[in-house]
């Protein structure tokens, strides 16, 4: 492959390719490790036509914003419902004091626009779900800075429907960011209560082809919800200073503010919740109750940084570039390394690795996943369990068989006609290694379990 | 519990706020020395390392921080550094970054020079201001070995970075001693309970609160906290075992499913939790609490064997733990009880008998700290909370030695020293990045040895004009690293293997004359946030940081890191 001058590739003045001097040494050299098929100067025409969405403005979203468009990417648009707040100055380096209350979607689009010029940013300030399938049809790949494993999946499961295996577009890789990372969590292993994990100087960051390769439902046990402390705890034994203070979110809260909505950004609410948890933690004798601790559980707080999150959106945006310019191969190839970890609390430490397809996801696979239940529990019991099990984590969910309805959320009618049945036991309800699907109204497919009855 | 602090009325302050998501990582003594921290980035190449590095210190609210830069903003700076604009074309790069880094956060103070680094470095005290030196890539040999020197002379920590299309590296310098209290280990690995060393008043506990084990109601029997039981049930162990405690993993292994058997599994919930959490906790816990390699390494630092009156305090505290430790056989209790089911009542006086234990282990050890303050003739005490907290943390200290950086120049091999053995072993390990490393020894090597005119003008990077022609001089600088590498290990590789190391050597090399010395933005933005973590980590003393050499493949999405 020989070497081609830049400027007889760009459609622009040789002006303006200077400013992509850098850029253009890989857009229009091969390297050691490009494939035979990479063309001099076809990278700079797909970054100009590739349309990329990102998922999320905030610690993340600021992060791939900048990089995508000092990648060379001209079609952006972002979507954040979030306002800033002034907790976010810390790493959010693209809002200012003076902006504390605006969208950040709009925000960070104008300042990017503004300072690399010749990128079109377009921010919608509002969710994921208000966009229908037209709309995600129209971009080449997405990138996603979230930090709600819900968003995550909601827009993973719409991708894997979109899939069209005649029309080539119809996939659309997703990359995928984070910095809230716990390590999948071994069953037999307790998992203490505490309010702060030490996840600050950790991250991931993955790429998904749509029905291709592991999908982030096949990785949800990669995100397992923390243990909740049983409610009798929190009611009648408290032990810990965070015991004390969900009491006052949960329990106290109801009990003598039920006319008040609690709002988590309103300071006086904090202060309430916050002296309520330490005047129980006196009556215990529990040490440790601060206002710190309190904003930190109620608000359910990670520790944030920067650095952590230039290190996920950088190798993210990496990714995405090598996917739209063929300049190197990317992760995320059929059987190939499609995920890595980063920790850096202890030393630094990647571990990069393929993330199996499983065929019994029910966003990507086509089987049914197999849960074993006690057939002697009840349905209530069983729906209950769906919201906690990392595999599900569904919280509203309806469910029926191929033959029968076995418990619906709404419309009311149906609710209260199906109701008496959370009282049966499931084998009363169901055969062993029969077939349910479950909805919920958080995602748009059904997931399929196969009920096998413990021995 | 005694006294307590009343509520405040108000929340916290402007500064608590926005600093809020970082203090739950490092407190008000990270953010403290933070704050008195002022970095100097030495800036060369296109220079974007750098300077992201520097937007996650001052987002963060580092003290002060100082570009030197004399190069002039042009056109393709803008397509690859996020803090200049066209208002800056024709300016000097140093003044512009500073300015649009200061616009991230009001507290920091941001200065920089445009003066040439030769001259800048030859005067007297020119780098005695700064805390920490972050230097890119590429430099003069001469001025990264003064660095090195007065970095290693002055114990302050040094980076040394490259960041060249889809790869990078640094290399960290610290002190020749460095120790870490805080390392922040996982609370879920590392608890220590010190059962198999019970002290009286927790015998005492134990008995107290198992006493009629078998004969209590259902309520009682399943609120017994899980430490107790283990205790409990380690007596009736040792009563047949003639004294001894569970060892072996078979031992181990029984011993759980004696625990198992005092479960009661009629109950309303078909079992008892804390038998469960006792369980599940006999493997993790009944390990004797034996100091691990790394406080071994402390104890037999000869700087804590022979203590001198301007002894670092660390020191002076480690030797006073280790003297605990030769008088105990175990560290200093570090008294925190992980949550368990049990009572409130029961659960407050197990974590009162492992505080007051803590306490009075903090009370030996500070008591001994004082005896040897007076026989060294030290004038000032060493505060009780560092103390305090060594004991805290006693069983996870850590020490890094410090060493220099590899000057790479041309007709001059690198040395290896002690970590040749350790080199030479790391080029048949495919996952080692080494030879992405001695890529970029040969990097500096040939920007060391060609310049882009006759008249001592800057440096040329291999691949500036076109590829082909330096990759044939880059691979064989490469390649004369790798055989010195050898040759220092007295180690020999055989065909296929040896031809298979040069082969992805030559791949590394090939892709680095691609770049023609550009950066990537990706790449030195990760790049950039990696630095940063370490630099935070090296300034709080907190977490522990890379020792020493840190390598990113952006095309395999993959770090290595390597002691050299
Ligand atoms: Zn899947």
């Amino acid at each position: 492959m020989a070497e081609v001058e830049p400027s007889v590739l760009s459609n622009g003045s040789d002006n303006s390719r200077a400013r992509w001097k850098h850029l253009d040494n890989f857009l229009t050299r091969p390297g050691a490790f490009t494939d035979s098929e990479f063309q001099a100067g076809l990278g700079i025409e797909r970054l100009e036509t590739i349309k990329i969405l990102v998922i999320g403005a905030g610690g993340l979203g600021c992060e791939i914003l900048k990089n995508l468009a000092l990648s060379g990417f001209k079609n952006i648009d972002v979507i954040d419902m979030d306002t800033i707040d002034v907790s976010n100055l810390n790493r959010q380096f693209l809002f200012r004091a003076s902006d504390v209350g605006k969208y950040k979607a709009e925000v960070a689009a104008a300042f990017v626009e503004q300072r690399v010029k010749g990128v079109k940013i377009t921010p919608y300030c509002g969710k994921i779900q208000d966009k229908d399938d037209d709309y995600y049809m129209r971009f080449n790949i997405v990138v996603c800075g979230l930090d709600s494993v819900e968003a995550r999946r909601w827009i993973n499961a719409t991708l894997v429907g979109l899939v069209d295996p005649e029309i080539m577009d119809s996939l659309k890789p997703l990359v995928d960011g984070g910095t809230e990372g716990r390590l999948p969590a071994q069953s037999e292993e307790v998992i203490d209560f505490e309010a702060d994990g030490p996840t600050g100087f950790k991250g991931q960051a993955k790429v998904i082809l749509p029905t291709i390769t592991s999908c982030i439902e096949c990785q949800l046990d990669m995100h397992a919800p923390r243990a909740a402390v049983p409610l009798c705890t929190l009611a009648t034994i408290p032990r810990q200073p965070q015991h004390c203070i969900e009491w006052a979110h949960i329990i106290a809260w109801e009990e003598e503010r039920k006319d008040i909505t609690l709002d988590t950004d309103d300071p006086e609410h904090i202060t309430w919740l916050y002296q309520k948890a330490f005047a129980r933690a006196q009556e215990f004798n529990i040490p440790g109750v601060t206002y710190s601790m309190t904003q930190g559980v109620v608000k359910n707080i990670i520790p944030a940084i920067a650095s952590t999150n230039a290190i996920v959106a950088g190798a993210c945006c990496n990714e995405a570039f090598k996917i739209a310019t063929g300049t190197n191969p990317f992760l995320g190839n059929p059987e190939s390394n499609n995920y890595m970890m980063y920790s850096g609390d202890d030393s630094i430490y990647t571990y990069t690795f393929e993330h199996q397809k499983k065929d019994d996801c029910p966003v990507c696979g086509n089987l049914a996943k197999e849960v074993e239940v006690d057939g002697n529990r009840t349905l209530q019991e069983f729906v209950e369990s769906l919201a906690e099990r990392p595999e599900a984590q569904l919280k509203k969910p309806t469910i029926r068989t191929e033959e029968k309805s076995l418990y619906y959320q709404s419309p009311p009618s149906l609710e209260k006609q199906t109701r008496p049945n959370l009282k049966k036991k499931l084998h009363e309800l169901v055969s062993d290694g029969e077939e349910i699907a479950v909805s919920d109204p958080a995602f748009q497919i059904d997931f399929k379990f196969k009920l096998v009855f413990k021995k | 519990m005694g006294d307590v602090t009343p509520p405040p009325l108000q929340g916290p302050t402007a500064k608590e706020k926005k600093y809020d998501r970082q203090l739950r990582l490092w407190a008000a003594s990270g953010q403290a020395a933070l704050e008195d921290a002022h970095i100097l980035l030495i800036n060369s190449g296109p220079g974007v390392v750098g300077v992201e590095a520097l937007k996650n210190l001052v987002l963060p609210g580092i003290g002060q921080f100082t570009i030197l830069d004399s190069s002039v903003v042009a056109e393709e700076d803008l397509g690859v550094n996020f803090f200049l604009d066209e208002s800056c074309l024709g300016g000097f790069r140093a003044e512009h970054c500073c300015n649009f880094l200061k616009e991230l956060n009001p507290d920091v103070q941001g200065n920089f020079v445009t003066e040439p680094l030769q001259s800048f470095i030859t005067k007297p005290n020119a780098l005695q201001p700064f805390t920490l030196i972050l230097v890119t890539s590429p430099v003069v040999p001469e001025i990264l070995a003064t660095i090195s020197v007065y970095a290693q002379q002055h114990a302050i920590p040094a980076f040394y970075t490259h960041s060249v299309g889809f790869y990078s590296h640094f290399s960290l310098l610290l002190p020749p001693a460095f120790p870490i209290v805080e390392t922040h280990p996982d609370p879920e690995t590392t608890t220590n309970l010190q059962l198999l060393t019970p002290w009286p008043a927790l015998s005492k506990l134990a008995e107290e609160k198992t006493h009629g084990l078998d004969s209590m109601i259902d309520d009682d029997h399943g609120h017994v906290p899980y430490v107790l039981l283990l205790l409990y049930y380690l007596g009736r162990w040792k009563a047949s075992h003639n004294g001894l405690v569970p060892q072996s993993y078979s031992e181990k292994t029984a011993f759980r499913d004696l625990v198992r058997s005092g479960e009661r599994t009629k109950t309303a919930e078909g079992g008892e939790e804390n038998f469960d959490e006792a369980a599940k906790a006999v493997l993790k816990t009944l390990n004797p609490s034996a100091p691990g390699s790394s406080v071994k390494e402390v104890f037999a630092a000869e700087e804590c064997q022979n203590l001198t009156k301007d002894s670092a305090n660390f020191w002076v505290i480690a030797h006073a733990v280790s003297t605990f430790h030769q008088t105990h056989s175990v560290l200093p209790l570090p008294g925190a009880v992980p949550d368990m089911k049990a009572r409130s009542k029961d659960y407050i006086e197990l974590q009162n008998v492992y505080k007051s234990k803590a306490r009075e282990d903090v009370a030996e050890v500070l008591a001994t700290v004082r005896s040897l303050e007076k026989e060294l003739g030290r004038s000032i005490p060493i505060d009780e909370k560092e103390v305090e907290a060594f004991c805290k943390g006693a069983g996870y200290i850590k020490l890094v030695r410090g060493r220099p950086f590899h000057i790479a120049r041309p007709n001059e091999m690198v040395k290896w020293g002690d970590r040749a053995r350790f080199a030479a072993g790391a080029l048949e390990n495919p996952d080692s990045l080494i030879l992405l490393y001695i890529a970029f020894l040969a990097y500096d090597s040939f920007v060391a040895s060609h310049l882009i005119d006759a008249l001592g003008g800057a440096q040329k990077v291999p691949g500036l004009d076109a590829a082909e022609p330096d990759t044939q001089k880059m691979i064989g600088i490469a390649e004369a690293i790798i055989d010195s590498l050898l040759n220092e290990a007295s180690r020999f590789i055989k065909d296929p293997e040896y031809s298979e190391i040069k082969h992805a050597s030559a791949r590394f090399v090939e892709e680095i004359v691609r770049a023609g010395g550009s950066e990537l933005h990706n790449i030195a933005a990760l790049t950039g946030g990696m630095v940063a973590q370490e630099v935070i980590k090296v300034i709080t003393k907190q977490y522990v940081p890379v020792d020493n050499t840190c390598l990113f493949d952006g095309i395999a999405s993959k770090t290595s890191v390597l002691r050299l």
